[in-house]
Parts: structure tokens; C-alpha cells; sequence
């Protein structure tokens, strides 16, 4: 409960922030708080990974080229107000209409024994068994990204 | 827990981020709030994923190998856009997304 509260306020705060570097802390903040959930929901594996894939490599990456750029005092152009209220009156709609569709479905309530599922054992028979492919396709993905981004940043 | 509570969190994350792309018009920000988003679907998922372990299924696995899956994909589309936004900062030096309304110059 008390993550929750922290991970909804510090995704607001991602938002409305006007310093970018803070939106980034605040995504970090977010981001230990949905590992956190992960783990309570013995989900051990995927905990590890979202914090060092996520607070440590793209997080990282943001900081870097947010320095990189020296935007800190930069001030976005505020003209037009209008389009900032129809954004938000727009992702307040789409809450309201998900959290009413959703309000009546009746759902299992979770255990609080723990599974086996989210260990990294089981997790790895899984991938290397039934999603041996997938897996290797992922790899070249990420090799042709590296190219990519090596090529676009590349100086011509 | 029932589920419902965290079906209405990952909600609330995936509007706040919708918000965030509708609202902000500094690219590096839009980028988080995508981030963000995927994040809400992944939460979701892995909640998914548990309520199915505890209903006794065995391919409960599966889920959180998906949401591997989109952790890896998220990672290799952050090295792209931003190397994207950085050329963008290099010619036009600014990440004002109004800028990017024609792409020719």
C-alpha cells in the first residue's frame, strides 16, 4: 500500500516536474518501488533484472544524455495552455473508462504463500526450453539496436 | 490483496504516462513516460502471472518470461531513441517535439 502511494506520487511528480533531471530521479524512485512490488509478489528474478536493466542501464543512459545536452535550466515553451489541459483532461478519461470497465470484474484474491514460479531456476528451464528462439532472436535484436544507435549517433 | 488493486495501479501508472506524452513537449520526458508505461503493463503482467500460480498452473512462467521479453525490447528501443534525440539536439538544438513537425530540415 504504502509503495503504491509512493510509486503513484513520484509518477506524478515524472510528470509535472519542470527540471528534467528531477523527472528522471523520480522515475528511478518509481521504478525501485515496482521492483519492489515484484518481490512481493515472488517475482525474485524479475526484480533483480528491472533494477539493474532499468535503474542501472536506462536510467543511466537518460541522466547521460540529459547532461549531455545541459538542459537543466532550459524552460519548456509554455504557449499553448490549452493543449496541456485536453492532455490531461484526455488520460483522466481514459482512467475513468478503464477503472469503471474494470470496477465489477470479480478477481481471486492472491495468496501470500510463496510460489516457486519467480525463481530463477524455473524461470531459466522455461526460457531455455520452450523459448529457446525468442530468446535468440532478442539477441540479434539487441545487436542490430547497438549498430543502429552507433550508426545514427555517428557524426556525418 | 485481490488482484482488482493491482489491475487499478498499473491503470493509474498507464494514464499517469499517457498524461505525461499528451501534456509534455521535451522528447527526453515523452520517452520516460513511455518507459512508464510499459512498466504498468509490465506490473500488470507479472500480477497475472501470479494469481495464475496460485490458481496451480504450471506455465505461470511464462508471464514473467514476457515480461523479460519487453524489458529486453524497452532496453533496445532506449539505445535507438535516444541516439535519435541526440542527433535531433545536434541539428536543431533543442528537444522541442514542435520542432520534429516536419522532418526535411
Amino acid at each position: 500500500m504504502v509503495l503504491s502511494v509512493i510509486a503513484l506520487i513520484s509518477a506524478l511528480g515524472v510528470v509535472l516536474s519542470k527540471n528534467p533531471v528531477t523527472s528522471v530521479l523520480c522515475l528511478i524512485v518509481t521504478f525501485f518501488t515496482i521492483a519492489g512490488h515484484y518481490i512481493m509478489m515472488n517475482a525474485q528474478f524479475l526484480a533483480v533484472v528491472h533494477i539493474i536493466v532499468y535503474a542501472g542501464a536506462i536510467m543511466v543512459l537518460f541522466l547521460y544524455v540529459l547532461m549531455l545536452m545541459n538542459l537543466n535550466a532550459e524552460l519548456e515553451p509554455q504557449k499553448r495552455n490549452w493543449l496541456k489541459y485536453a492532455g490531461a483532461i484526455s488520460g483522466g478519461a481514459l482512467l475513468v473508462v478503464l477503472v469503471a470497465a474494470l470496477r465489477d470484474a470479480s478477481m481471486p484474491a492472491l495468496s501470500t504463500q510463496p510460489t516457486e514460479v519467480g525463481l530463477i531456476k524455473n524461470l531459466g528451464q522455461i526460457l531455455f526450453k520452450q523459448y529457446v528462439l525468442p530468446f535468440e532472436v532478442s539477441s540479434i535484436l539487441f545487436l542490430s539496436a547497438m549498430v543502429g544507435a552507433v550508426v545514427i549517433g555517428k557524426k556525418d | 490483496m485481490p488482484v482488482q488493486y493491482y489491475i487499478f495501479l498499473s491503470i493509474a501508472l498507464f494514464c499517469i504516462g499517457v498524461m505525461g506524452v499528451l501534456m509534455r513537449r521535451n522528447a527526453i520526458i515523452i520517452f520516460m513516460c513511455i518507459e512508464l508505461m510499459l512498466n504498468a503493463v509490465n506490473l500488470l503482467m507479472v500480477s497475472f502471472s501470479k494469481m495464475w500460480a496460485d490458481a496451480g498452473r504450471v506455465d505461470a512462467g511464462s508471464a514473467q518470461l514476457f515480461v523479460f521479453f519487453i524489458m529486453v525490447v524497452a532496453a533496445a528501443e532506449v539505445a535507438v531513441g535516444l541516439a535519435i534525440i541526440t542527433m535531433v539536439y545536434r541539428n536543431t538544438h533543442s528537444v522541442d517535439i514542435n520542432i520534429l513537425n516536419r522532418l526535411k530540415n
